[in-house]
């Protein structure tokens, strides 16, 4: 009997077996697949950040009004230019992987290891300045009140500026202190108290005949509506049910809560992801300098960890655009 | 481990400075609209969003073009490979933006025209 040879007639063909099609080896078609599919994972919450936007298509908050820090330029106006420093930043460590990568191509282990160690840096100081924003985000710089609809009332005064809480609340006799879990019912405890209550804020808006109130419903003009003095006096007093400083994931000065969670989850997961590339790009620097690849005669690991670093920065340059310009 | 390819290449140095002046020009220009939002451009409305939006977006994809092409390499790999990453991914995503962005605006409608209250 014959050998059995199995034959399927598409032998010499493109699919045919014992050849590669797409001409990249496994590890680079395995980084290819991670990435399609964390690119699906990232649109899938741009695109919902998309839906709630247009959902609160008229009272989303003005990004230039809450990403407006900048160090060391305190109380100073700044939208836009440190979020602009973070992408050249994330851009620049992008081109030295990208530099690295072609090192590698000329087996130059010298000219590797030092871009991946700019490019390591770089990613340091994007994680840096991040938290930096997230510190500012969630401090917050104004405060404000939010009420039972949970819509959020701003304060200014009659030339348009924001006012801060603390320019506006008049201390009262009654302070509430705040519950801890040691003063009575042991297992009742709760978070800490904004620095002034509703109605400390309250008196000092009805002592001082400047201010108005500012609802983040937009106008026609693309800004937000400001209250004559009587709406404002009846909208606080109406409706007003808390202060808020800052933001964190129940509600935020700035606008509608869903503002505040996508900011922390997609920024927040982006730099996870930025993380976890300092961190492969740590592990593959030593490779480099232990000279593991030097061995091999091939810095492929280099490149296939720059593939996920550049789609890092790929990422940031959609969040980048809905996020603080659109 | 040898693929044999590490001697073909040659220096593309010059080609990742470009890339990276256009880049940074292209964000520069963002930047700059960002600040100034010329009224000409966010009054003028195209498919129900401003003009500066879709400078802003169309921008965008051509970054990420760049990045895609020059720096993750997609112009070398073979068309293949290419096709299936770029096409699985634009025909997906198109679909998904388009579904709940009609979601969101028809919800925003509904609000609008108190259907259903949500401010008590």
């Amino acid at each position: 009997m014959e050998a059995t040879v199995v034959r399927t007639g598409t032998e010499g063909k493109t699919w045919g077996g014992g050849n590669e099609p797409l001409k990249a080896s496994y590890g680079k078609l395995m980084m290819w697949f991670f990435i399609t599919s964390d690119a699906l994972t990232f649109s899938g919450f741009l695109a919902a950040y998309g839906f709630s936007r247009f959902k609160f298509m008229d009272s989303w908050p003005i990004a230039d009004e809450v990403f407006n820090h900048f160090p060391f330029l305190h109380g100073v106006d700044a939208p836009m230019y440190y979020v602009a420093l973070m992408t050249f930043i994330l851009i620049f460590s992008s081109v030295t992987m990208v530099l690295a990568v072609d090192a590698g191509h000329q087996l130059n282990k010298a000219k590797v290891t030092f871009y991946m160690f700019l490019t390591i840096i770089g990613g340091v100081i994007f994680l840096g300045s991040q938290a930096w924003e997230w510190k500012n985000f969630i401090n917050g710089t104004y405060g404000a009140v939010y009420t039972e609809g949970g819509n959020i009332l701003q304060f200014i005064d009659g030339d348009g500026h924001r006012v801060a809480l603390a320019d506006i609340a008049a201390p009262a006799a009654s302070v509430r202190v705040e519950h801890e879990a040691r003063n009575g019912v042991w297992f009742e405890s709760e978070g800490s108290l904004p620095s002034y209550s509703i109605e400390e804020v309250k008196a000092g808006f009805v002592a001082n005949p400047d201010l108005l109130i500012r609802t983040q419903i937009m106008t026609e003009e693309g800004e937000k509506t400001i209250l004559s003095r009587e709406e404002s006096l009846a909208k606080l007093d109406n409706e007003a049910a808390g202060v808020v400083e800052g933001a964190n994931l129940t509600r935020n000065e700035y606008g509608p809560p869903l503002f505040g969670d996508f900011f922390f989850f997609i920024t927040g997961f982006h730099g996870f992801h930025v993380f976890t590339g300092v961190l492969i790009n740590i592990i593959i620097f030593f490779n480099v300098i232990l000279g593991t690849y030097e061995r091999r005669k091939n810095y492929e690991m280099v490149e296939k960890v720059g593939l996920y670093w550049h789609f890092v920065d790929l990422v940031w340059v959609f969040v980048f655009t809905f996020f603080y310009l659109v | 481990m040898a693929h044999g390819t590490a001697h073909h290449h040659e220096s593309n140095t010059k080609r990742i400075w470009t890339v990276f002046v256009i880049l940074s020009i292209v964000t520069l220009i963002e930047v700059v609209l960002g600040i100034l939002k010329p009224e000409f451009l966010t009054d003028t409305s195209f498919l129900s969003m401003s003009l500066l939006n879709w400078i802003f977006i169309i921008l965008t994809i051509y970054k990420a073009y760049y990045i895609a092409w020059s720096f993750m390499h997609l112009e070398g790999e073979t068309k293949g490979l290419r096709r299936a990453i770029v096409w699985s991914s634009v025909f997906l995503i198109s679909y998904l933006i388009f579904i709940l962005l009609t979601e969101g605006n028809y919800i925003y409608e509904v609000f609008k025209t108190n259907h259903v209250a949500w401010d008590f």
